[in-house]
Order: structure tokens, then C-alpha cells, then sequence
């Protein structure tokens, strides 16, 4: 009980004196996972539009099949990237194994289900009359497109909010890829994963305490959001 | 050559025809109206016209041009229409940007734009609300939006469909008035309704499409007093449609059999035509005794029902046929009309349209 109570303090103070490690390994974790919610948004906002809007067949099946990925193993997405990557895969050649970019691209096959499903469900819950009426007013497909995904933007803005918190709390995948290497490719799931291990209790503390701060962040975001 | 004809244009919707064989031209500078109960297939027409949707079969042509054929040739003709839909959405933005949103799809920015802003908001008399949320406006405010952000294109033709319904007297008293004034600048102007008394006001011609048909087109005194058939006749409101067989024929002046009684009437159909007498219940005049006037008809009955709406009182009487007569409340109360009354109604034979049974089916 004291272990945990003396580690508790050290924690805080850790977080209070902003140490130069826990700083470290926040702002990449931050770093990392923001960058590879914005490049799968900017890949998964026009895609998801476009499924929304053609008609063809299998439509169905597709969104179905987008859904099952929403809760794909962290450590499954891990292994294929892993496997892509590694000096033997297809993708060894790049040697990108083990570094921030493929923490990057792992996390954003990671999260594009999410952002993907979800920006379909934000567009089927725009008014079907709000396309019509810019097509009416002279939109061409794409500018009514726009159009409505704007109309849609509180509940697409939720999507890619979902898919961060999904990237910043996954701690398979950065660990298979990424290594948990001190000062380039550690990131808070993997560092508390590991210092726990090594019995480095107050680091561990620490960094669950700003994830925990993180994850309400995003919540009271995502509230806010929603009230709108 | 008209601004835009339709040919044999047909919809089908899962294997429903929603519309068959529409043929119809409107004219430049014209406003036509296409009346019909809800369900007859107006929007369905208005969404082809404006090529948010592609006919089944049949062609659309614009100045003289197919523009069903390729994508580009779509846009740029609804591009020189602008739609008001029935349910007036509006935009999570300014009412301001709402109305903007055409000017900036044509690339039509130039400089006078916040001029014609304020000019169109001005119009629609919601200048007031210029930088409001348009979300944050009522039913009738907003469809003055929608209204407000058609026009601010200067379409050459403008389409709306039911642009007034479920809305309060006021607003629609507004939103007409504005219509009517877009009506002065020479646009062509499209309007689906199904009240007829609101077309009668906006259009100058009008079509009536009856279960995805179009059964007839007209001048409103000729869709009005001459229905073509009997579904015609029934939709504009003409409550008695009498069956019968023609007596006589003399010079146009008939007689109709209707039982053991005798209808006068103006036709060109001949003798033992089987007939329908259309008679509208506002052109039956009642008399508690017999008079003589020049009405060629009248006919002593008993009064079964007197239902008032409104200003009126609808009085149902049994005279060998039924009728129904439209009287003023006043004009109840100071006959006294009510049931099992003895009455004389009477009308003119000329208020009486012949029509063929045989177009009934």
C-alpha cells in the first residue's frame, strides 16, 4: 500500500516539475498519434463521402465489413504492419522498421475503420434534402458533397476525435513496430508498460495519470461537440 | 419555340410508374402551375424538370436542346434554374452565407455581391436576420431563405414545389407576395400545388396531373368551369357530378334525363349521349318558395345535412339526385336552413358542364 502511495506522490511530482522525460515521451506519443489522425482523416473524409454518396453494389457489405475492423486487435494491425515492413516484407527495403513513421502509418491503419465507418454514419445523418437543395442551387456533385460534409462537420469532428483516442491509448501495435526505444520510439502505453515491469513504479503513475488526462480531454471534447 | 417541353417523360420508382408519358411546354417569361392532390407525382415531375433526377425514358429539352444526355449539359442547365424544395432546408451557417451559396457554386462572385444580399434579403423582408443562424429561424423564415437563395441566381426559370404548405396564413400571404413579384421580372416560373386557389392567384396556365398523368392543361376558367373528365372535375372542387343521359339537343341547348328529373344545360354532345352534369355547389342558388328567375333550373327538395365550415355552410339536399350548395353562414341562419327543410335550389343552365361518361373509368 505504501509502495503505491509513495509512488502516487512521486508521480505528481514528476507531472508538477514537468520532467524532462514524462514531457518527452507525452509530446511524442501526442506527436505520433495526432499526425496519424490527421493523415487517415485526410485519406478517410473524402473516402467516406464518396462511399456515402455513390450508389453501387456491395455498399452494404463494405460499410458492414468497415464496421468489423472498428475493433480490430491493436496486436493484429501490429503484425501486419510488422510483417510489411520487416527486412523481409515487401516494405523492408524503406528500413523503416522501428521508428516514428511507422508508428504513424501503423496507427493510422488502425484508426481508419473508425474514421472511415463513422464519417459514412455522420453523412447518412446530414438531411438527405441538404445535397438535393445544393445540387438545386446549382452545386456539381462534388460542391454538394462538400456541402454536406461541412453540414456534418460536429459529428465528423467526434469521428476523428474517436479514432485519436483510439490511437494514443493502443499500446500493441507502437510496441511491435515502434520498440519502445528510450528517446525515439517510446511512447506512454509502451513506457508503462515497460518501467512497470522494471519496477519503476512512479514513471508508470505518472504517465497513466496524463493519459487518464488526456482521455478527459477528449471526452469533455467529444461532449461538447455533441451538444451542438 | 417553348423554353422547355417535355416528351413522353416517364419515372418509374421500384417498379411504380410515378409518372407516364408527361408531355407539356412552358413557355419563356410564363408561370405555370401543376396542381394536384399529394401523391399525383408534382415533386417527381419538378426533380426531372430540374435534372436532380434522370426520366425512366422520354427527354427533357431546354431552348431546343436535349440536356438529359451528358452530365455537363445537366449542370449547366440546372445551373440556369434554380429549385425551391417543398421542405426548406437551410444551411449551419449565417443566413447571409445561406444565401450566398449559388453565387459561389456559378463562380459568380463579382463585387456587387453584398449588394445583392442585402436586395434579395430586403425582398423577402428578412433583412433583419441578415447575420443570424439561418437554424435559428422559423418554418416561414426559412423558406423565405430558400426562396431568397434561388433567386439571387436570377434563374430563368424557377421551380417550387409547394412553396407554401404548412405554413400560417401570414407567411404565406409573404412568401406569395414575393412570388409575385419575381413573376414582373420575366423569370419562367414552375410551381407544383395542390391547393388550386394559390395557383389560380401565381400562374397564368396550368396543368393537372392526376396519378403521374397529365389530364389536362389550360387557362384556369377552362380547368375550372370545363374539366375534360371526371377526375378533373372532382380534383377542382366540383362537388356535384350528376349522371345522366341527354334528352334533347336543340341549338346547343340540351336536356339532361337524370332519373325522372330534367337538367338544362349548354353542350354539343347529341341526344342519348350518356352524360355527366358537373355543377359547382357556389353556382346553386336556394329559395325557401318557388321563384321565377332567369335560371333555367330549379328543383324542389329536402335539405339532409347542413355542415358549416368556415364562413359557409354546406347544405346537402335530396331533390330526386343529390346536391350540394355552398351558402353563406348568413344566409343559412337567416333562411333557416336545417334538416328536413323543404327548398328550392336553382342554377343557370349555363353553369352546368356537360362532360362524355364515356371518358370516366
Amino acid at each position: 500500500m505504501e509502495e503505491i502511495w509513495n509512488g502516487l506522490v512521486k508521480a505528481i511530482e514528476l507531472i508538477v516539475t514537468l520532467d524532462p522525460e514524462v514531457m518527452e515521451i507525452t509530446g511524442r506519443s501526442l506527436a505520433i498519434s495526432v499526425s496519424a489522425c490527421l493523415l487517415a482523416s485526410l485519406i478517410c473524409l473524402p473516402l467516406g463521402s464518396l462511399i456515402h454518396f455513390y450508389r453501387f453494389t456491395g455498399k452494404r457489405a463494405l460499410i458492414n465489413l468497415i464496421q468489423t475492423f472498428y475493433s480490430i486487435p491493436t496486436v493484429a494491425v501490429g503484425l501486419f504492419v510488422f510483417l510489411l515492413f520487416s527486412r523481409a516484407g515487401p516494405l523492408g527495403g524503406l528500413n523503416l522498421l522501428f521508428t516514428p513513421t511507422v508508428m504513424v502509418i501503423g496507427q493510422m491503419i488502425l484508426v481508419t475503420p473508425v474514421l472511415l465507418g463513422l464519417t459514412i454514419s455522420a453523412l447518412s445523418g446530414v438531411d438527405k434534402a441538404i445535397p438535393d437543395t445544393a445540387l438545386s442551387l446549382g452545386a456539381s456533385n462534388w460542391q454538394a458533397a462538400t456541402l454536406t460534409l461541412k453540414e456534418a462537420r460536429f459529428a465528423v469532428m467526434a469521428a476523428v476525435i474517436m479514432g485519436f483516442g483510439r490511437a494514443i491509448s493502443e499500446v500493441g501495435l507502437a510496441l511491435m513496430v515502434g520498440g519502445n526505444i528510450r528517446g525515439f520510439t517510446r511512447v506512454i502505453t509502451t513506457a508503462i508498460s515497460l518501467e512497470t515491469s522494471k519496477g519503476d513504479i512512479e514513471l508508470s503513475i505518472a504517465l497513466g495519470i496524463i493519459l487518464i488526462i488526456i482521455a478527459l480531454i477528449i471526452n469533455i471534447a467529444l461532449n461538447r461537440i455533441q451538444q451542438r | 419555340m417553348a423554353l422547355i417541353e417535355t416528351i413522353d417523360l416517364c419515372q418509374r420508382y421500384g417498379g411504380r410508374e410515378i409518372l407516364s408519358k408527361v408531355n407539356l411546354k412552358i413557355e419563356r417569361g410564363e408561370a405555370f402551375a401543376v396542381i394536384g392532390p399529394t401523391g399525383a407525382g408534382k415533386t417527381t415531375f419538378l426533380r426531372l424538370i430540374d435534372l436532380l433526377d434522370l426520366p425512366a425514358s422520354g427527354k427533357i429539352y431546354f431552348d431546343g436542346t436535349d440536356v438529359t444526355a451528358s452530365r455537363q449539359a445537366r449542370l449547366e442547365t440546372r445551373r440556369r434554374m434554380a429549385f425551391v424544395l417543398q421542405k426548406p432546408v437551410v444551411f449551419n451557417t449565417r443566413v447571409s452565407d445561406n444565401i450566398t451559396y449559388g453565387l459561389k457554386w456559378r463562380e459568380n462572385k463579382g463585387s456587387h455581391q453584398h449588394q445583392k444580399v442585402d436586395d434579395v434579403l430586403e425582398m423577402v423582408d428578412l433583412a433583419a436576420c441578415k447575420n443570424r443562424n439561418a437554424r435559428t429561424l422559423s418554418g416561414g423564415e426559412a423558406q423565405r431563405v430558400a426562396i431568397a437563395r434561388a433567386i439571387i441566381s436570377e434563374p430563368e426559370v424557377l421551380l417550387l414545389d409547394e412553396p407554401t404548405a404548412n405554413l400560417d396564413p401570414v407567411s404565406t400571404a409573404k412568401i406569395e407576395a414575393v412570388i409575385s413579384n419575381i413573376r414582373r421580372h420575366q423569370t419562367t416560373i414552375i410551381l407544383a400545388t395542390h391547393d388550386m386557389s394559390q395557383g389560380q392567384r401565381l400562374a397564368d396556365r396550368v396543368g393537372v396531373l392526376l396519378n403521374g398523368e397529365i389530364v389536362q392543361t389550360g387557362g384556369w376558367r377552362e380547368v375550372f368551369q370545363a374539366p375534360d373528365n371526371r377526375d378533373v372535375a372532382e380534383f377542382v372542387g366540383i362537388e356535384n357530378i350528376i349522371p345522366g343521359v341527354i334528352a334533347s339537343n336543340q341549338d346547343r341547348m340540351v336536356t339532361i334525363k337524370v332519373g325522372d328529373r330534367v337538367i338544362e344545360a349548354i353542350s354539343d354532345y347529341p341526344a342519348s349521349a350518356v352524360v355527366s352534369a358537373c355543377l359547382r355547389p357556389e353556382d346553386i342558388t336556394l329559395f325557401l318558395s318557388p321563384v321565377s328567375s332567369s335560371a333555367r333550373n330549379s328543383f324542389v327538395g329536402e335539405i339532409t345535412r347542413v355542415v358549416s365550415s368556415g364562413p359557409l355552410s354546406r347544405i346537402e339536399i335530396d331533390c330526386g339526385f343529390p346536391l350540394v350548395a355552398l351558402v353563406t353562414k348568413r344566409s343559412a341562419e337567416e333562411l333557416n336552413l336545417q334538416k328536413g327543410k323543404k327548398i328550392y335550389a336553382t342554377f343557370k343552365a349555363t353553369a352546368v358542364h356537360v362532360i362524355r361518361s364515356e371518358a370516366v373509368k
